[in-house]
Order: C-alpha cells, then sequence, then structure tokens
C-alpha cells in the first residue's frame, strides 16, 4: 500500500477540519479528491506533505509515518500546494537547480534531470527564462516539474489546474496522464470535476472534514445518485399527463419544461419504471420519448455541497 | 564532500541577492556615506590645521568616528537584511515548498544567516580602501583594527540572529522588521540608560553618604555597560575609558569578555528558536 491514511484528525481549537479520515491507496493509483472550500482537501494535503501535525491519528507513505519520519516521507512525496509563488529572479532551470540541490541530488544528477523535466513540461524553450515571466500556467508546469526533480513516489497535487485557461488545463491534465503511464501514485484536488473522472481511478468525496464516499468513478456516481430525473416528452396533452404522473406515489418534484414536457423525481425501482410506462401507454397518453436524466460529477459535487446526506 | 557542506538556501540567497538592484544600491548608499564622511573629515582637518598637515593623532580621531558610523550603518542594515528572511517567503508563498524539501530546520535557518552576513561582510569589506586611509597617516594599529572588525562580526551575526528568529515566530515581515529594529534599539541605547541611569543612582547615594547600598547596583549597571555596542566599542578605541567604568561599577572584568558571551547566548538561543519554529505546525520539527 502506498498511501494509508488511519483515522486522520485535525483540529484548530473547536473546529474539526478533519475527522477521522481512513484512506488506503495502492501503488500506481491516480486518486482524484472532491470537496468544497473547506471541507478539508488541503489541510488533508498538508498532513501528508509534512507541512501540518495532525491532532490524532497518522498516515504513512510506502510504510513511512509522516508523524514519526517527516524526513523520509519527504523523499518519497512531490508536493504542488494550491497557491504557491517562485522566486522571481531565478531562471527556469535555476530555479529547478535550487530544489535539486535541496533535496540533496548532485550537480551532476541535476545538469541530467533538469532538461528531461523541463522537456515532460513542456518548457524547454523556457529554459533560460526568468520564472517571474513566464504565463500562469507555465508557472503551473514549472512547479510540477519542480515536484519530480527527486522522483518521488507519490505526488500531492493541491488544485493543480486552478486558475488556468482550458488550454492550459488541457496541457496540465496531458502531463498528468504522462505521470500517470509513468506509475506514479497521484493524489489530486480539483474543482473540475469531469477531468478528475477522466483521469482519476478512484475518487474520494470530502465535506465537513468526514470522508463520505471513496471509490471508482462509476461507483461514486451510483452511491451519490439518489432518486432518478425521468424526462418524459408528450404530444398536446401535457396538462393530462402531468395529473396522470401527480398520482403515482413515487413520483415527487413533478416540472413542466415546456409545452411538450415533463420532468419529475422518481425513487422506484427499474421494475416500478416499467410498470409506470406500461400504465401510461395503456392511459392512452401519447408519449413520444422517456430517458432518465444522467448525473455526472458535477451534480454530485453540487449535491454534496448543498449537504445532501449520502452514503 | 563538498556536497556536504553546501547549502542551496545560502547558494540561492546569495545569487537572488547579487541579482536585484537594491543590493548594489545599498551598498552604493553605503559606500557614499563613508565616502563623503571622509573627505569632509580631511577637508576640515587640513583646513582648521592651518598647515594642511594631517596629524596621526587626527587620523586616529578620524578612525574612531569612521568605525562608529560603520557600527551605526551595520545596526541599521542588518535588521533590515535579516528581518524579511523568512515571513517574506511566508509572504511569496514559497516558504511551504521549501518545507518540503529534505533540507532540515537549521539548514535553512543557517543558509538564511550565512546569506545576510556575507553580504555585510562584503560592505565592510569595500568599505576597507577608505579605512585604509587611516594607516597612510598612521596613528592606528592593525590589531586595534582587527579587533574592531570581529566586533562588528560577532554584533552583526547576533542582531542577524535576532531578525531571523522574529521573522520565522512572526507571520509578517512588517512585524518582524519593527520587533527587531525594537531590539536593537534596545541593545544599543536602552542599555546606555539603564546604565547611566544606575551611575547616576550610585553617585547619588554616594553623595548622601549612603555608601553600603552601593554594591547591589554595581554588577547590574556593569551589565548594562558590558552589553551596549557603543560602550563596548569606546573601551576598544580608549582602553583608559575600560579602567574609568571598571573603577565606577568596582569590577575588573574586561567588558568585552561579557559582550562575546551575552551576544554568542543571543545568537544560539535566536537560531534555537528559529529552527524550533520553523516547522512550527509540525511535532517533530524535523
Amino acid at each position: 500500500m502506498m498511501v494509508d491514511i488511519q483515522g486522520l484528525t485535525k483540529k484548530y481549537g473547536s473546529f474539526t477540519a478533519l475527522d477521522n479520515l481512513t484512506l488506503s491507496l495502492d501503488e500506481g493509483v491516480v486518486f482524484g479528491f472532491v470537496g468544497a472550500n473547506g471541507a478539508g482537501k488541503s489541510t488533508t494535503f498538508s498532513i501528508l506533505a509534512t507541512l501540518l501535525s495532525p491532532t490524532s491519528g497518522d498516515a504513512f507513505i510506502n510504510g513511512k509515518s509522516v508523524v514519526k519520519e517527516p524526513k523520509e516521507v519527504r523523499k518519497l512525496i512531490g508536493y504542488m500546494p494550491d497557491f504557491f509563488g517562485v522566486y522571481d529572479q531565478l531562471k527556469a532551470d535555476e530555479y529547478l537547480d535550487f530544489y535539486g540541490a535541496s533535496y540533496g541530488l548532485s550537480h551532476a544528477e541535476r545538469q541530467v534531470l533538469i532538461p528531461q523535466l523541463l522537456e515532460l513540461v513542456n518548457l524547454s524553450h523556457k529554459r533560460y527564462e526568468y520564472v517571474d515571466l513566464l504565463s500562469r500556467g507555465m508557472k503551473q508546469r514549472l512547479c510540477l516539474a519542480r515536484s519530480l526533480i527527486h522522483d518521488p513516489k507519490v505526488l500531492i497535487l493541491d488544485e493543480p489546474a486552478s486558475g488556468l485557461d482550458p488550454r492550459a488545463r488541457v496541457e496540465m491534465r496531458d502531463i498528468l496522464k504522462h505521470l500517470k503511464s509513468m506509475g506514479k501514485t497521484i493524489l489530486i484536488s480539483s474543482h473540475i470535476l469531469p477531468e478528475l473522472a477522466e483521469m482519476c481511478d478512484e475518487i474520494g468525496v470530502i465535506d465537513n472534514g468526514k470522508l463520505i464516499a471513496h471509490g471508482n468513478v462509476a461507483t461514486i456516481q451510483q452511491q451519490l445518485q439518489g432518486d432518478k430525473r425521468i424526462i418524459v416528452k408528450v404530444i398536446d396533452q401535457i396538462e393530462r399527463a402531468r395529473q396522470f404522473f401527480e398520482e403515482d406515489p413515487l413520483i415527487s418534484s413533478i416540472e413542466l419544461e415546456d409545452t411538450n414536457s415533463l420532468a419529475f423525481n422518481y425513487r422506484g425501482s427499474t421494475d416500478d419504471q416499467v410498470q409506470l410506462l406500461r400504465k401510461a401507454l395503456l392511459a392512452d397518453l401519447p408519449i413520444y420519448a422517456l430517458r432518465e436524466e444522467e448525473k455526472d460529477l458535477e451534480d454530485v459535487f453540487m449535491a454534496i455541497t448543498k449537504g445532501a446526506d449520502v452514503v | 564532500m563538498m556536497g556536504r557542506f553546501s547549502n542551496p538556501v545560502l547558494l540561492k540567497e546569495l545569487k537572488l541577492r547579487f541579482r536585484a538592484f537594491k543590493s548594489f544600491s545599498g551598498l552604493m548608499f553605503y559606500l557614499a556615506v563613508l565616502c563623503i564622511f571622509v573627505a569632509g573629515f580631511l577637508l576640515i582637518y587640513t583646513q582648521f590645521s592651518g598647515t594642511g598637515f594631517f596629524r596621526p593623532s587626527d587620523s586616529f580621531t578620524m578612525f574612531a568616528v569612521l568605525s562608529v558610523l560603520q557600527m551605526g550603518l551595520v545596526m541599521f542594515i542588518t535588521p533590515g537584511l535579516t528581518a524579511g528572511a523568512i515571513s517574506t517567503e511566508r509572504e511569496k508563498q514559497t516558504l511551504n515548498i521549501l518545507l518540503t524539501t529534505t533540507q532540515s530546520s537549521t539548514q535553512i535557518i543557517v543558509g538564511k544567516l550565512l546569506s545576510s552576513v556575507v553580504f555585510l561582510v562584503l560592505m565592510l569589506v569595500a568599505g576597507l580602501p577608505l579605512y585604509s586611509l587611516v594607516f597612510l597617516f598612521g596613528g592606528v594599529s592593525p590589531s586595534q583594527f582587527i579587533t574592531i572588525f570581529l566586533f562588528y562580526l560577532v554584533t552583526l551575526i547576533a542582531i542577524g540572529s535576532i531578525g531571523i528568529m522574529f521573522s520565522t515566530i512572526t507571520k509578517r515581515t512588517i512585524v518582524s522588521m519593527i520587533a527587531t529594529y525594537g531590539a536593537m534599539i534596545f541593545l544599543a541605547g536602552i542599555t546606555a540608560f539603564f546604565f547611566f541611569v544606575g551611575v547616576s543612582m550610585e553617585q547619588m547615594q554616594a553623595q548622601t553618604g549612603n555608601v553600603q547600598n552601593l554594591t547591589p547596583f554595581s554588577p547590574i549597571t556593569y551589565f548594562w555597560a558590558s552589553i551596549n555596542p557603543g560602550a563596548l566599542m569606546i573601551t576598544m578605541l580608549y582602553p583608559d575609558m575600560s579602567n574609568a567604568l571598571e573603577s565606577i561599577v568596582g569590577i575588573s572584568l574586561p567588558i568585552w569578555i561579557v559582550y562575546l558571551i551575552f551576544y554568542m547566548l543571543i545568537t544560539v538561543i535566536c537560531l534555537f528558536i528559529a529552527t524550533r519554529k520553523l516547522r512550527a505546525n509540525m511535532k517533530t520539527n524535523r
């Protein structure tokens, strides 16, 4: 097990930022951490990055405790915080050189690694440019290269795509896919959930410091689905259709979407849904379409941040 | 072998410092002040002597005033260089990344301190050509000169350590700057005030004939004089003053010993606190 979080709790006075978080990740897994602002994502990442001590519990990176062996853990992790600065008067290669030296790499090793890392993040052409002249997206990629300088087993990336334009996001995503193919264990938090769904093997949903769901993307969606939202399209007799569906006890929140369609929440099973459709056809309703609205991760996120009671 | 002693923070800081325009402008300002002073001093003394000669005794006076001026500049500049060492990293959001590297807290703190010390030493060395004028006219021994420079070094390392400590324990550079200048004012000014208060009280008691209460004041009065950079500088320039001080407070221990112990202690304590507090959010602080 590459990352093993056991009962991690962090309290600031009476406020509990992290509440008994337990989570395990195998080597090579890309884990997406989802949650609203202040849910506890950055606190978790700060503890894993050895920047913060937990009030109780512990976390292990490749068997090394972040509380008892922080120096060993630092060799194993590459950390990219959500907000970070750069040394303005250093050039891109000097920036990487400084951090390489900070991880104890020899001059010769750094000279080999720096061009490779700049190539990896598509910044070879900016090697001798001052860091403050780089765009936000380039700085993010340079910071990512910096977090890779000592070849860590685990990457902890806190909102790596925040503040980037769509093109820079795509570039960042491509780099992360490449890192995934290199077998790195990656923990990534983001609000851009469809992107997480695309590249993550597992998703964890955190709310008010508690991990409320954990699994692969499909499982999470299923877990958090709740009531189905069904859309029915009817020719002409929309009012009659509304009265018909209102009588069904499994249906709630009926809304007329336009003159031909209505939508409602349905908490019945698939078999119940078949029976409902059969009854509607027997009642001679001119239904020409019926479909279930799919919830994506964005909907899941919205449901969570509204305080939906899931899991 | 070299890798064992290399300090990435020190090298990075030196690179950044010597690339910054403010370092050169600061150095230029410092040398300009010294140049104006030396030129003015030479002009005034040659004019007043009437003969156009510059006597060795005048040369010693120039050395003494130049040393005090340089001390003042060092004490003024050191807090500015060190009080933002860690807090600026925090404000620029580069500290967290630095703390996740495998560098120890001691390495980071020492690197920060040494980079400032190196720059200050450069300033002192850059002023040497002006000092050399003193040797041209005579009146000052090389040992006196070296002693003064060692005194600068001890003082600037101690003030630098105070600056680094405040920079580590406070979140904002401005607060750290105020605290460091406050500490410096205490060491350079308030201690002198306490010394004079102590001496005055002793004199008053001596005049009223209440001599038996004199002794408890003396060690404290002596202590205030011992930790005051100005007092030590005066005793180094004018050894007779040291004897006078001893007779006032009744202690024969040279004040430079107390000064050295006190400032080394300050350095060690401040660096220890800074090292402990750098990773304040981690229990183990490694």
